[in-house]
Formats: C-alpha cells, sequence, structure tokens
C-alpha cells in the first residue's frame, strides 16, 4: 500500500523532473502566467544568452498592473506605463509567446483571466511574477509566486530549482452565517494564524464551509493565502471545480475534458495523510470583518472595536499597534462602525470577480452612495465587465453613483492614476493595508465586496446584515 | 550563460559600513526601468549623488582607484530589506564582481549568484584587514581565487573562505541556474514525453 498522500504531495511527486543531491528538485511548470512589469528584465535576459522561450504554448500574458482603468483606446498618457505595456507586447511577438493585448475583451488582472479562460487547471503547477499567483490554487492547482530571475528560468527551461514545503490544513467547519463570504473567512483565518501563521507550508483549505463555496469564493480564499505567509493555497478539486472549468476557451473540450476529470478526481489528499500543521475554524462563529491596522491580520468583526495597546503585553507589539493606529488615525476602543470613510475601491484579483460583482450590486440597488464618498467598482477582467453589464450590473452601480471602471489592477497598488491622497480612508476589496499601498499616506480597510458597497451607502464601516 | 568566475585579481572599494540595505544599493525610484543593464549609475545613488545629481567627491565610488573598482568590502548584513533584483544588477553594471563582508542579508545573497556576482562571508577582524587594504588605493589589489577559496592580500598573506559547493561550481563554469538546469534538458524532454503520454487531455494556450 502507498504511503497516503496529501493534494500537494500528489501535484508536486508528479511534477519533479529529478530530484538533485541536496534535496533540491527541478519541477516542471504547466502554466507560466505573465505580465508587464516583472518580465521585461527576464526577457532581456534571454535575449543576452541567446536562448529561446521553451514552450510559449504553455505561456500566457497579459498587461494588468500599471496600465489606468479609465477608456484606453487613445492608448495610455502615462510614459513608463506605456513604456511597460509596449516592452511586453515586443517581446511576446519576438519569443511568440500567446498574448491579450489590452483592447481585447479579454483583458484582466493576470489572477482572474487564468481561471476565467480555463489556462488554469486542476493538478497543474502554475507560476507567475506576482505573489498573489496563489489564486489558482483554488482549482486544486499548485500556484505560486516568483521573483524575475526566476521568470527567465521558466521561461528558458519550462522548470524551477524549488525545495518542497510542508503541508498546513486549515479546515473551516460548518456553515457561514447571513451576510457573511469567503472574504471573511480567510481576513478570520489570517487574524487566527497571523501573517507569518503558513511560512514554510503550503496550505489545503478544507471542511464544510470551503466545499460550500463557489469556484469565486475559493479564489479568494486562496487569493490571500500569501497575506498569511504561506507558499501557496490549494483546495480539492470536486464537481464544483470541473463544473467551473467545464467549457472554458483554453481547457480540453470534450472526450479529453473527460480524461481529464478522470484524473483531477484522483488528486484529493488520502485518508490517513499526514500534515505537519492543522488549524481548525468554526464558519458559525465567524462575523462579517474588516481590519483596523497596516497589516491583514489585524482584524476585528464589524460589530467589534479597535483594540487597546495598553492591554498587549508583550512591547515590541504595543509599539507596533501604537504606529499603526497612529498611522490609521483610530483610537483604541473605536467601535468599528462608527469609523467613516472617504474611498470605497472594489476590484483586484481577490474580489474582482462577476459574483463579487453581484453582491455590491444587491447591496447598492436603489440606494445612493453618500455624499462626499468616492465608490470605484473595477471589474477583474474585460469579461466579467461585459457580464456584468449584460446583467444591468453597471446601471445599478452608476445609478447609485459608484464609478464604473475598465478592468486592471488600479488601486489594489496604485501603479496606475488610481491612487489614495495622503491621510484617505478607503474600505477597500483588495488584499494588502500596508502603509501607503493604495497610495502615500493612504489608509485601508480590508473587507467583503457587500461590506465595501455598505460602506459606500452609509459613508462608514457599516454592517451589511443591517442593510438587507 | 554567465561570465565565468575562476580567479579576479582588482582594486578593491572600502564601504565600511553594516546593514547597507538595498535601498540604499539602489532606490525605489529606479525600479520602473524595463532593463537590468544600466542601472550601475544609479549605485549607491544617494551616497554618491548630492541634491544636484553631482557627485559627492567624498564618496568612495567617485575617486580615481576606485571608479574600477571590481571587489568591495562592507560589514555586516550586506544587502538586507527588500527583495529587489535590481540591488546586484546594478552591483553588476557598475562592475562589482565580488562582495566581501562577514554575512549578508538571505535573499540578497541568492541573488547575487543568480547573476554571477560572488559574495564571500569573512569574520569581522579578517574584513577589517581587508578594509585597510582597500583603503590603500590602486596599488593594493586583492585578488579572489574561487578555485582555491582564498583572498590574497596585497602582502601575499591568504585567508580561506568557505562557499557552498554547488554554488561555487555554477560560478567556475560560468552556469546561471538556468546554465544549470539547461544540462538537465534531456531529463525534461522525458518528462514532458512523459506527461504527453499519460495526460494526454492537456491543452495547449495555441492563439490568444
Ligand atoms: S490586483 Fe493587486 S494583488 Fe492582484 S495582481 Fe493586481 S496588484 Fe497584485
Amino acid at each position: 500500500m502507498a504511503e497516503p498522500r496529501t493534494l500537494f504531495d500528489k501535484v508536486w511527486d508528479s511534477h519533479v523532473v529529478e530530484r538533485l543531491p541536496d534535496g533540491t528538485c527541478i519541477l516542471y511548470i504547466d502554466r507560466h502566467l505573465v505580465h508587464e512589469v516583472t518580465s521585461p528584465q527576464a526577457f532581456e535576459g534571454l535575449r543576452m544568452s541567446g536562448r529561446r522561450v521553451r514552450r510559449p504554448e504553455a505561456t500566457l500574458a497579459v498587461v494588468d498592473h500599471n496600465i489606468p482603468t479609465s477608456d484606453r483606446s487613445q492608448g495610455i498618457a502615462e510614459p513608463e506605463s506605456r513604456v511597460q505595456v509596449e516592452t511586453l507586447e515586443r517581446n511576446v511577438a519576438a519569443f511568440g509567446v500567446p498574448y491579450v493585448p489590452v483592447l481585447d475583451a479579454r483583458q484582466g488582472i493576470v489572477h482572474i483571466i487564468g481561471p476565467e479562460l480555463g489556462a488554469s487547471l486542476p493538478g497543474f503547477t502554475i507560476v507567475c511574477g506576482d505573489s498573489h499567483t496563489s489564486t489558482h490554487g483554488a482549482l486544486g492547482a499548485l500556484a505560486f509566486g516568483i521573483g524575475t530571475s526566476e521568470v527567465e528560468h521558466v521561461l528558458a527551461t519550462q522548470t524551477l530549482l524549488q525545495k518542497p514545503a510542508k503541508n498546513m490544513l486549515v479546515r473551516v467547519d460548518g456553515m457561514l452565517g447571513f451576510g457573511c463570504t469567503a472574504k471573511d473567512i480567510v481576513l478570520a483565518i489570517i487574524g487566527a494564524i497571523g501573517t507569518a501563521g503558513g511560512t514554510g507550508h503550503v496550505i489545503e483549505y478544507a471542511g464544510e464551509a470551503i466545499r460550500a463555496l463557489d469556484m469565486a469564493g475559493r479564489m479568494t480564499v486562496c487569493n490571500m493565502s500569501i497575506e498569511a505567509g504561506a507558499r501557496a493555497g490549494m483546495i480539492a478539486p470536486d464537481d464544483t471545480t470541473f463544473d467551473y472549468v467545464r467549457g472554458r476557451p483554453f481547457a480540453p473540450q470534450g472526450a479529453a475534458f473527460e480524461r481529464a476529470v478522470e484524473y483531477w478526481r484522483t488528486l484529493p489528499t488520502d485518508a490517513g495523510a499526514r500534515y505537519d500543521r492543522t488549524v481548525t475554524l468554526d464558519a458559525g462563529r465567524i462575523a462579517p470583518m474588516v481590519t483596523w491596522g497596516t497589516s491583514p491580520e489585524t482584524v476585528v468583526p464589524v460589530t467589534g472595536t479597535v483594540p487597546d495597546p495598553s492591554a498587549e503585553p508583550d512591547e515590541a507589539r504595543r509599539a507596533q499597534m501604537l504606529r499603526m493606529l497612529d498611522y490609521m488615525a483610530l483610537a483604541p476602543g473605536q467601535r468599528m462602525q462608527d469609523v467613516a470613510v472617504d474611498v470605497v475601491f472594489i476590484g483586484s484579483c481577490t474580489n474582482g470577480r462577476i459574483e463579487d460583482i453581484r453582491a455590491a450590486a444587491t447591496v447598492a440597488r436603489g440606494r445612493r452612495v453618500a455624499a462626499g464618498v468616492r465608490a470605484m467598482v473595477v471589474p477583474g477582467s474585460g469579461l466579467v465587465k461585459q457580464q456584468a453589464e449584460r446583467e444591468g450590473l453597471d446601471r445599478v452601480l452608476l445609478d447609485a453613483g459608484f464609478e464604473w471602471r475598465e478592468a486592471g489592477c488600479s488601486m489594489c497598488l496604485g501603479m496606475n492614476p488610481d491612487k489614495l491622497a495622503p491621510g484617505q480612508r478607503c474600505a477597500s476589496t483588495s488584499n494588502r493595508n500596508f502603509e501607503g499601498r493604495q497610495g502615500p499616506g493612504g489608509r485601508t480597510h480590508l473587507l467583503s465586496p457587500a461590506m465595501a458597497a455598505a460602506a459606500a451607502v452609509t459613508g462608514r464601516l457599516a454592517d451589511v446584515r443591517e442593510l438587507a | 550563460m554567465m561570465d565565468k568566475f575562476t580567479t579576479l585579481t582588482a582594486v578593491a572599494a572600502p564601504l565600511p559600513l553594516a546593514n547597507v540595505d538595498t535601498d540604499k544599493i539602489i532606490p525605489a525610484r529606479f525600479l520602473k526601468t524595463i532593463k537590468r543593464t544600466g542601472l550601475g549609475v544609479h549605485l549607491f545613488d544617494t551616497l554618491r549623488y548630492d541634491a544636484n545629481g553631482a557627485e559627492r567627491p567624498d564618496f568612495v565610488l567617485n575617486r580615481a582607484p576606485y571608479r574600477d573598482a571590481k571587489i568591495l568590502v562592507a560589514f555586516e548584513n550586506f544587502g538586507c530589506g527588500s527583495s529587489r533584483e535590481h540591488a546586484p544588477w546594478a552591483l553588476l553594471d557598475f562592475g562589482i564582481r565580488c562582495v566581501i563582508a562577514p554575512d549578508f542579508a538571505d535573499i540578497f545573497h541568492n541573488n547575487c549568484f543568480k547573476n554571477g556576482i560572488l559574495p564571500i562571508r569573512l569574520p569581522r577582524a579578517l574584513c577589517e584587514r581587508l578594509m585597510e587594504d582597500a583603503q590603500l588605493g590602486g596599488n593594493a589589489r586583492l585578488t579572489v581565487d574561487l578555485e582555491r577559496q582564498v583572498v590574497v592580500r596585497p602582502n601575499g598573506e591568504e585567508l580561506r573562505f568557505e562557499i557552498d559547493p554547488f554554488r561555487r561550481h555554477l560560478l567556475l563554469n560560468g552556469l546561471d541556474d538556468i546554465g544549470q538546469t539547461m544540462q538537465h534538458a534531456a531529463a525534461i524532454d522525458a518528462y514532458e514525453a512523459r506527461q504527453h503520454a499519460e495526460r494526454g487531455w492537456m491543452p495547449a494556450i495555441t492563439a490568444a
């Protein structure tokens, strides 16, 4: 009888090309996603060494990080963004890499379009020069972010040099309560295990609450594995996964799809497989969550209050909390629901899918964005945007006073013109609330799309359950 | 393919500082570049230039013999801070092939090897001696012999250093990680053939 293995073990083992004497493995990469910011030096390296891209047909390039989300049909005004986009276009043409151009309806955030187009599949190894590559783990893939030298390594060899990670199980039992979402699950997990809780591990998410999530929710959870310090996050593929993948343009079709499903059904963790670490949570106890500080682990239920640093025994932590409160301009004991916001951002690879926009529109329907609040909705891809428009969600949001923009990373990282002004406070569906992440001096509260919409229409961090 | 690293005899620039972070090596505002070459002019930008962009004459790399330095001697925790690969790119573009310090930040240390730069760890006391040598300028060159794992001082004294044998092999043969992996091309070909046979349903991205 073979040793029982985890989902991660199985995907890892089936991609080891060769194990080197010191334990490093040459790991085969099935899918390489490429974007404009971390790829130019990698292509330059290939050119300087006279190398080619080993498997262009396993590679997909798109622009997302620094493009504007306003009308792009007249080109990109910002010179540095334009140069990075033009450089990617030159590189994909020179090396024969499949590319989704900026004006293509399928353009969008790399971690949205990979699954959406069927380029990311169960059991695959997937890499991209971006830490939120963990998103694709929702399909039951091993997906992780890499640096620029590694981007070049994958382009040239279709492999990476890697050492295996440890296995961690995060089991979420029970069912989510009313008004709670995948985003609240993952924020609760990060709050429980901390931003270093997953270091050195690949997290497998399991349990009744995870199984009950649709693919969009699973992607939201896996997306933020990196905020829990993990190398990657994974969810075992099941019928929800297969139904999602079926018929997508780059997925196998017809008989090939059926053979693929047969293989994918062998991937879930065997009974009795060992995890190096296990954490369990009860979904029934999770409330809509919001962050109060400048690290994703600084999270409380929206019904809660800003924690009091004087209650923190550890001196270094206390000092850090004080610094965060100072930066966030919050006082200990302040009710989260009293915190007023200036900007609302709905989008990013965490929450830029059609399900997220539906959730926001449900709250926005028949309401108005509060006076003085700027609320923007940035679909994760052009296809998400089209779908939302077919469903009339753009009208619902526009009528409520939201902005409806073109697809891209946008205010998730403020590399394009969508930035917070110093001191502005933002309710954001993105994944990082670091100092200055959304613009120098900007203050970020992470929350779900429904909660973000609730913040937009009330002008404060409101409990979405009270708006229903 | 990287340039081989066997022996290097060159002027060493003394930088008697600890905790030289990657922001000091290359400030964040130069990261929007699309190239890894051409960053040498920005190496140590804030130390090297004043607010008007004029060279600070007292900074070591602005002085005559050290403009051609290929070795850098520094103190503890060299390369700490952000993981940007632009730091080794800037060093290399300036011409630095070897950094000697008591210890290095992990990611920077790793990134050096990926870019053909040899980082040498030597105890603080020995780094202080090399710092004195470096301060003598153009007449006191250091020799770094990777084959024999020694740094030779101008007075002939040899200082032995330790290095991961696999990393040493790559540098001596001018193999970057990619070149190294390419030596396993047959195994990659075999893997692809096996995968094709077992998982023939795997689709290709033919046209975007
Ligand atoms: S949306 Fe944000 S987190 Fe996601 S890829 Fe873009 S910048 Fe990174």
